[in-house]
């Protein structure tokens, strides 16, 4: 009951405070469920990301998921997704009723002005943390170079075939006999 | 029913829509021009996005909220806009929770296959790419202007906080909520 509660907490201040998408709760991610609560290594994290991108829905709540089902299985999927979703439901709605045209006050530009400042300083951070996590040899600075030009000079492609050439590769430069890394 | 109507149509986005928040935009866009809807047009969607992508929470669940309450709205005032709020948001996440459930239990089963394993050493680089990518697109979004030229496009104000805060974030690790709040008021204060 305890990690229940702890996973939707964790969920809530996660879904409270991602600015942007997916990619930008990475480094809220990191410190609630990483470095505070030990639910998941750095490397499980970028394991979820890469399924989330590849199955349907939003990356937030799959990976709200997996953490969840991890930790104590479908209840637990259940309390981290109900969490990453409520402030959602609960801003929108205030939002919706009462501030439609909340976007044309000067003061809310200047306040997501600053915000946009931060989120982009904590990818950057989150990238430097992944990377060093993630590139461990010669081939993982190809692949991750690669993924970031293909995403960068065609957007339109779409990062389900980048996962998947990815793996591709992986599998077909195996050593025979499997030096499985 | 509407009710019925409106879990069905955010199944289908939820279970047709790959790779994050923003994909699901081309389903709202087709509710908005289905004849058969007319829950919203394509101005009222336009607005729906830009407060769906600037406020706290996964776009895509902010988009469903948004689309659901609105709908709701129109068919049982207050009331029915938050029960709208709630299944649209119901129907856009009950597809992937369940396929995560499915795709969990077996990765767990075959996490120890070699091919498995050998497969995410090497997704993890290229999604480490993908991630780089997100934060040049926030970098622009967030430290240039529209103006042109590198060095006229460039915010100073922001361009300042963004080195300040780079620093800060790697010198003391307090928890990204507090530079996330801080950020918003030196942006109102400075009028960012």
């Amino acid at each position: 009951m305890k990690t229940l509660w702890e996973l939707f907490a964790a969920f809530f201040r996660i879904g409270a405070f991602t600015f942007g998408g997916g990619y930008a709760m990475l480094s809220l991610i990191q410190k609630e469920v990483v470095e505070n609560k030990k639910w998941a290594t750095d490397e499980e994290v970028l394991d979820y990301y890469a399924v989330a991108q590849c199955t349907p829905g939003v990356i937030a709540v799959n990976t709200a998921t997996f953490i969840g089902y991890k930790q104590k299985g479908v209840l637990g999927a259940v309390a981290a997704t109900f969490g990453v979703v409520l402030p959602s439901l609960i801003i929108i709605s205030i939002i919706a009723a009462v501030l439609q045209n909340f976007m044309q006050y000067e003061i809310v530009q200047h306040i997501f002005g600053g915000i946009r400042v931060a989120v982009a300083v904590l990818i950057v951070n989150a990238v430097i943390t992944m990377g060093k996590k993630a590139i461990i040899d010669r081939l993982c600075v190809i692949l991750s170079i690669s993924a970031f030009l293909v995403s960068v000079i065609f957007p339109s492609v779409s990062p389900v075939f980048i996962v998947l050439a990815a793996a591709l590769t992986g599998i077909v430069t195996m050593k025979r006999g499997g030096a499985d890394k | 029913m509407i009710w019925i109507r409106l879990f069905i149509e955010f199944f289908k986005t939820g279970l047709f829509a790959i790779g994050g928040g923003l994909a699901t935009i081309p389903f709202l866009r087709s509710m908005a021009t289905d004849p058969s809807l007319n829950w919203f047009d394509e101005k009222l969607l336009g607005n729906m996005i830009a407060v769906g992508e600037s406020t706290p929470g996964p776009i895509g669940v902010n988009m469903a909220t948004y689309v659901g309450y609105t709908v709701g709205y129109d068919h049982g005032g207050t009331l029915g806009a938050l029960l709208g709020g709630f299944i649209a948001t119901f129907a856009l996440v009950l597809p992937s929770v369940i396929i995560i459930l499915i795709v969990a239990k077996l990765l767990q089963a075959f996490k120890e296959n070699k091919y498995i394993s050998r497969s995410f050493y090497a997704i993890r680089p290229a999604v480490t790419g993908m991630i780089a990518t997100a934060a040049v697109t926030m970098i622009k979004s967030g430290v240039f202007t529209n103006g042109t030229g590198f060095i006229r496009a460039i915010n100073i104000k922001a361009a300042i906080l963004f080195a300040v805060l780079l620093f800060f974030t790697n010198k003391v690790k307090l928890h990204p909520i507090f530079y996330i709040i801080i950020s918003g008021v030196i942006g109102a204060i400075f009028s960012m």
